[in-house]
Parts: structure tokens; sequence; C-alpha cells
């Protein structure tokens, strides 16, 4: 990538909307999808036939029984007649669909781009652990039986090891993202715990406790990006986006040291030049980084230069990460708290980016003022990164 | 802003079986044919690379994790389309045209003579409530279809057959493991899968793989003296259910062809064109297409009986001899499509060179039962 001095179509973002994060929700893909699509259209002031182009995100291809799924969605996103495509990067994909979205509107193609990111995972019977029992390689490792805690399981150990980090250090990221989940209307386990209760629930894969780990949900979660006139025709505050970046590794995991994330320090490294970030530490007001498991926050803040390797731990035992500390992580509540509907939850922490830099995230709100908000998504094989950095 | 170019492409053959070489092989053949084509170090010089396909065509979850060694694309900015190859080179289109990046790769593949379960693939792509039930087989989806289509257009069954000769014959050159030589007898007795769609109707899946190379005006100007410009695209699609759009005309086609032809400031398709490579997955979508995307002259019969559509008409059509004649390769039809436009307007189409051809358009329909149009203006 080089940087584009000839920048001729800034990207705003002038609404976002998302449904319930819950176990088993009632609607239909489709309905999920367009509730989520009908409040970001509400916020943004339009409606769906202003609307030039859609862009679906969903991770994996079955978890609603249907091939071709975004095909037979469509209709959900609104796209009859529409240019619309679907985009996937595995578990980057929320966040990655908000940079897609970006890319139709600072290419110049489109003007109002809608962006919908859906997950609806309680149709997998009896669990949605067997659907991804297929992403692992069907020769080398299919045959081992694994599932996605027991990698993950690896990847925790790694980390813990090298740095010396103790189990109650990254068990406070659970308890910090749950309690402030409590604030959040559509999370699904926001709660009051203690480290105690993390490191004495049920044992899954050592060390990845029950409360280590986000849930399974459902949910679905839109935003609306437009190009510089139409966001300034719609809103007197659009929030714009400043900076992508994604980056995808080999697909030997094994081959890897998994203590680091190499591939997100690419990611945030693109980001950060197309924003013209020199340093992350001091510029970035606060990030909502992915945290399917507790210590992923710990792990991303270091891959994002959010703190120096080893030293996320120490930074959330001192309060820095909590929404009223220097560099509030996750004020939503996370995956942890608001829950996990893969591709939904990705975009939901861009949008909880918007919401915080509007000033409208409520008692979620972060003490400090903040300008520059920075949303980061990880999936496939502990492999892709992909980051978004939005100003005010 | 800057012009978008298409400075490499690198494909493997289309063959029924590839038995020698597995998914990953067959992508990396593609791809480094492609890299030596445009003359560049992936490693160093690619800033994005961007795959299609669907997880169940490739048996795994997530597909996008298998794809960034064989392409040179590790700890790079890869993704995956859910959409065909065309899909894809809309998406690095798109990217160029930000002015962030300057060179971006496109691969598509199929490896469909490894899928047991085909029809199934296919059945589980409709909607579980109305139709799996009913209908076992997407072919029966395409003959309703086709049914409406030759109602709506005035298609006669001489019509088609004309151009399922025409294709077969184009594909010829192409060494395909399809073409033949059809006479009318031949046709008459092709037997029906669902009527009216009859074999010959139908064009047989086949393995391949396709990277192809874009890049900004400013690289391609350094790579190459005669890049192919990307002047107009368009994508859109119909809607979910294709049950419901069965009935109409895929205006949605229509949508995206009038957006590339606004972009590449085209009024008058058929006239200022020089050839077309359309979606002929069956015969009777390349007549559907030329109609909707105004390539038909005001009537399409005439054009047909006329040869309008031949090597030697007045406005060729799949030069290269189409899926018809060469097969479909699921995801990787767009790129097929496209690989026979740079041939011709390259000039390296061989016996099926047209004369001095300036510009070309390459439209394709996603697989049943999707309803996903995507369409480029090619020009030299």
């Amino acid at each position: 990538m080089r940087m584009n001095i000839h920048l001729k179509n800034r990207v705003a973002c002038v609404g976002a909307g998302m449904t319930l994060f819950r176990r088993r929700l009632y609607e239909t893909s489709d309905e999920l999808m367009w509730l989520a699509a009908k409040q970001a259209l509400e916020d943004a002031g339009l409606t769906i036939k202003d609307i030039d182009c859609v862009v679906y995100g969903t991770a994996p291809d079955n978890f609603d029984g249907i091939h071709m799924q975004s095909e037979a969605l469509a209709d959900g996103g609104g796209a009859l007649n529409k240019p619309y495509t679907r985009v996937y990067v595995g578990g980057g994909t929320g966040v990655f669909s908000a940079i897609a979205g970006w890319w139709h509107v600072a290419s110049g193609l489109c003007r109002r781009v809608l962006v919908i990111a859906e997950e609806k995972m309680s149709h997998v019977q009896p669990h949605p652990q067997y659907v991804f029992h297929h992403i692992f390689d069907p020769v080398t490792e299919k045959p081992l039986g694994v599932n996605l805690i027991w990698i993950f399981a690896l990847e925790m150990h790694r980390y813990m090891y090298k740095y010396n980090i103790k189990k109650e250090d990254i068990a406070l990221v659970s308890v910090k993202n749950k309690r402030n989940a409590l604030d959040h209307p559509a999370a699904q386990l926001g709660m009051k715990i203690t480290v105690e209760d993390v490191l004495n629930s049920e044992v899954l894969v050592w060390p990845v406790q029950r409360l280590d780990i986000s849930p399974i949900s459902d949910g679905a979660v839109a935003l609306v990006f437009t190009d510089e006139e139409n966001a300034k025709q719609l809103t007197d505050e659009p929030i714009w986006i400043e900076g992508v970046g994604w980056n995808l590794d080999t697909m030997y995991w094994t081959n890897r040291d998994l203590a680091f994330p190499t591939y997100l320090y690419y990611a945030g490294k693109m980001a950060y030049k197309m924003a013209g970030i020199h340093n992350p530490r001091k510029e970035i007001d606060f990030a909502e980084v992915y945290d399917p498991f507790d210590y992923k926050e710990l792990h991303h803040m270091e891959g994002l230069q959010l703190a120096r390797k080893g030293e996320a731990p120490i930074l959330t035992r001192e309060g820095v990460t909590e929404r009223d500390g220097d560099l509030p992580i996750n004020p939503s509540g996370g995956l942890l708290g608001v829950g996990n509907p893969i591709a939904a939850a990705g975009l939901m922490k861009v949008a909880e980016v918007y919401w915080q830099l509007k000033g409208q995230a409520g008692k979620r709100q972060v003490k400090k003022d903040v300008v520059t908000g920075l949303a980061q998504a990880w999936g496939d094989l502990m492999q892709v990164g992909t980051v978004i950095i939005m100003r005010r | 802003m800057t012009r978008v170019a298409l400075v490499g492409i690198g494909s493997t053959q289309f063959r029924p079986e590839t038995p020698q070489k597995n998914f990953k092989e067959l992508m990396y053949e593609a791809a480094s044919r492609a890299y030596i084509d445009a003359g560049i170090d992936p490693r160093k010089e690619l800033d994005c690379i961007i795959t299609a396909s669907e997880d169940l065509w490739e048996g795994v979850a997530i597909f996008d994790e298998y794809v960034p060694d064989q392409l040179g694309g590790v700890l790079k900015s890869v993704f995956t389309v859910g959409g065909d190859g065309l899909h894809g080179i809309i998406h690095a289109y798109m990217l160029i045209k930000t002015g962030y990046f300057d060179l971006v790769a496109v691969e598509a593949h199929s490896k469909v003579s490894e899928i047991e379960t085909l029809q199934k693939i296919y059945h589980f792509a409709m909607d579980p409530w109305y139709v799996r039930p009913v209908v076992d087989n997407p072919y029966v989806l395409a003959a309703l279809e086709m049914m409406n289509m030759m109602r709506l257009l005035d298609i006669t069954f001489d019509m088609l057959d004309m151009t399922i000769m025409k294709n077969h014959l184009n594909a010829v050159e192409w060494g395909s493991p399809y073409a033949r030589i059809y006479d009318y007898d031949n046709l008459e007795s092709s037997e029906y899968v669902a009527q009216p769609l009859r074999e010959v109707d139908i064009a047989p899946h086949v393995d391949g793989a396709t990277v192809a190379v874009l890049a900004s005006e400013e690289k391609a100007k350094e790579l190459t003296d005669d890049p192919i410009w990307i002047e107009g695209v368009g994508w859109a699609t119909q809607g979910g259910r294709v049950e419901r759009t069965l009935h109409n005309l895929p205006t949605a086609l229509n949508t995206a062809g009038n957006m590339a032809y606004v972009m590449a400031g085209i009024e008058n398709p058929m006239a200022e064109l020089d050839f077309a490579e359309v979606d002929d997955r069956f015969s009777f979508r390349e007549l559907v297409s030329l109609a909707m995307l105004r390539l038909d002259g005001g009537d399409l019969m005439e054009m047909v009986v006329n040869g309008v559509y031949t090597l030697d008409g007045d406005f060729p059509v799949n030069t290269g001899g189409g899926f018809l004649g060469n097969g479909y390769p699921l995801e990787a039809g767009g790129m097929m499509k496209l690989l026979h436009a740079v041939k011709q307007l390259r000039g390296e189409a061989g016996f099926n060179q047209l004369d001095d051809p300036e510009k070309a358009l390459v439209a394709i329909r996603r697989e049943v039962p999707s309803n996903s149009y995507a369409v480029l203006v090619l020009g030299r």
C-alpha cells in the first residue's frame, strides 16, 4: 500500500444499528439483517431507496444450512436490483465488511453504502463447534479431532509461558468486559463476577475455562457509510474513517510462534500509516479489540502496539483499560460480555467506536474526551487481523 | 483519478478432471503464469490478493484461510469474495481506484471433479422451506427459467441450436475437451434433462484456475506498453429467492450492464463494442444476456439467424467458445470469459482472432440458484 496524496473521497459513517445478541433469537437471518439495517438507516435519516450498494459479511458459509448463503439473504439486506457482495476473512469478517464498505465509497463508485454483518449460529445442532471442525486441514489436522478451543488453549499457553503471565491477570479482562456489558442494552452475558469465579469455572481445555470464553450468539449489526458530500448533508458530526488495514498469515499455524500476532502488527501498521498515526499508544484514545477469549484482548493490544510485548496484563491490572482509564479497551463489553455472533460481533465493535465518538454511548460512554477510536477483529486459523480507525 | 489496467493473466487448462494436481497446485500454476505475464514478484510488489470462492464448493469452512501460501500472499492483505471471479475483479478495481493500492491479484478456481456430492450441494443452495422439498435438481429451476425466457423473448429451439453449434465451433481452437462439431441431427437426438432443457443446452463442469493481475495507471505503464484497460464495471443482484424471479426478465443484469456502460461512456453498446463474452451456462442464457445487455439489435432472432454473433459476424459473441464449448468452472467462470476477452484484445487468440478488436464486454451470472451478475467493459 502507498499513501494517497490525491484523496478524493473521504468516507464517513453516518448511522449504526444492531439487534439484540442472544443465544437463540426467533427471527430468521433475513429478519435479523433487516432489523439492524432499518435501525442504521433511520439513524442516518435515509431509506433503503437511497442506498447505492450493499455489503454483507458472514464468517463461514454454513451456519444457516444454505449453500451460497449470501445470495439467499440478499432480500434481508434490501439488495434487490442493487450491487451486492459478500466478503469474508473468517472471524475478522465483521471489521472487514466495514473495510469493504470503505472502499466502495473511497473508490468513488458508490455514494451511500449499507454494510451488514449477520450471524445466526443457533441453527447448528447440536453445537456450532461442528462447523468449526471443518476449518482445519482435512488431511493433517481434522483426523486429530481438533476443535477451536483446543488450538486457542495452545496459543494462550504459549503467550502465558513466553511473557510469564498469570491466569489471574488474564481473568481480569473477563471481569472487566462482563461488567462493562451490564450497561449495554443488547448484551447477552453482562454480569458481575470476580477473578475467583473465572478461576473456579469449568476447565474446557487447560488453560481455557468457561468464563474465559465468549458465548455462542445470534445477532446482526448494520452501518451506513457515505461520501463527504452526502455526510455533510445528513449530519453535522460525521465520523470519518481514517485508516483501514488487514493482513493474512500462512495457514500453516503450527509453523509460527503463537506468542505474538505478527499479522495483526502488519494490519495495524497499514491502518496507522493511512491514518497518519506514528505513536498508537498516545494517538489512539480508546479501542475495541477482538476478545473472543480474555487473553486475546491482551494479545491484540500488543499486536496493535497499544502495549509493549507482555505489558498488556500489567496495564489491565493497573486499571488503564477500564472505562475511566487512560486507554479504555472494550468499553462496550466486547465479545465476552455483549456476545459473539462472529461477523456481527466484529461490526458491533465498529458501531461502538461510532457511538463513542458521537457521544451516544449512554452509560457506556468513556470518561475522557475521545477523538480517535480503533476497532479490530481476528479470525481464520489464528491468521488474520483486520483494523479500522475512525475519527470525530 | 487513476485508471485501472489488467497487466497480467494466467490460467491452467480447463479439464473435466485433474487427478495429478490438488486445488492449491492449480492455484499455484495459474498464479505463477499470471505473475510471469505481468513481470512482477508477488512477494515484493503485490498490495493485495483477492480470491473468489464459497465454502461448500471446497468442502471446508472459512475457505479464505487456505489461500495465501500458494499465491505468494503470506503476511499480505488477502481476502475472499463469496462470488464469481469477476466480482473479485470489481473489488480489485475499487481498491485501486481508492488510490492506496497499486497492484492487486485476483484468483478464482474450480476443483469440481473432487466434489462427491455435487447435486446435493446444489440442493443445499435452495430455499430450505419452499423449494428444497419439491425441487431436487438445479436443472429443474433452469428449465423453468428457460421456459419463461423462451416465452418472454421469443427464443426458439433453432436459435438455441445455432448458439450451441457456434460456441462448440469456437471452442475447438482452445483445445477444449468438450468442443464438438454439431449438426442439427446430433442436437435433435439430445435427451431432455428437464423439459425443455436438453443435455446439449447445459455446459458440463470443468476444473481449472485463473489469476489476473490489475494495476493502477502509473504502475501499468511501468510494467507494459499495451495494458488492457478496465473501462467500466457493474454488478447487481436480482434478489435472494431465485424461484420468485424465474418468471421475470433478469433486470439486475440490465442494471449491472448500464452501470458499466455509463462508466465506460458507452451509449450504443452494439456499435461501440467489438465483441462480447457473456454467460452461457445454459444455451438460452447467452441469448437472455444479449437481450438484457442491449446487444440484440432490436431483434434477437434476426441477429442469430443472420449469424451476427459468429466469429465472422458483425458482433462476435463468446469467441472463445464459452462455457458450452469449454465447460463451466464454477466461480472461475467469469475469469475464463475474461481470459478469452483478454486474448482477443491482445491479438493472441490464434485461429479465433478477430480483426483488431478495441473494446469488449464480459458478463457473468453466478451458478444456479443464485441471481447475481457482474459486467466488465474492457478496452485496449
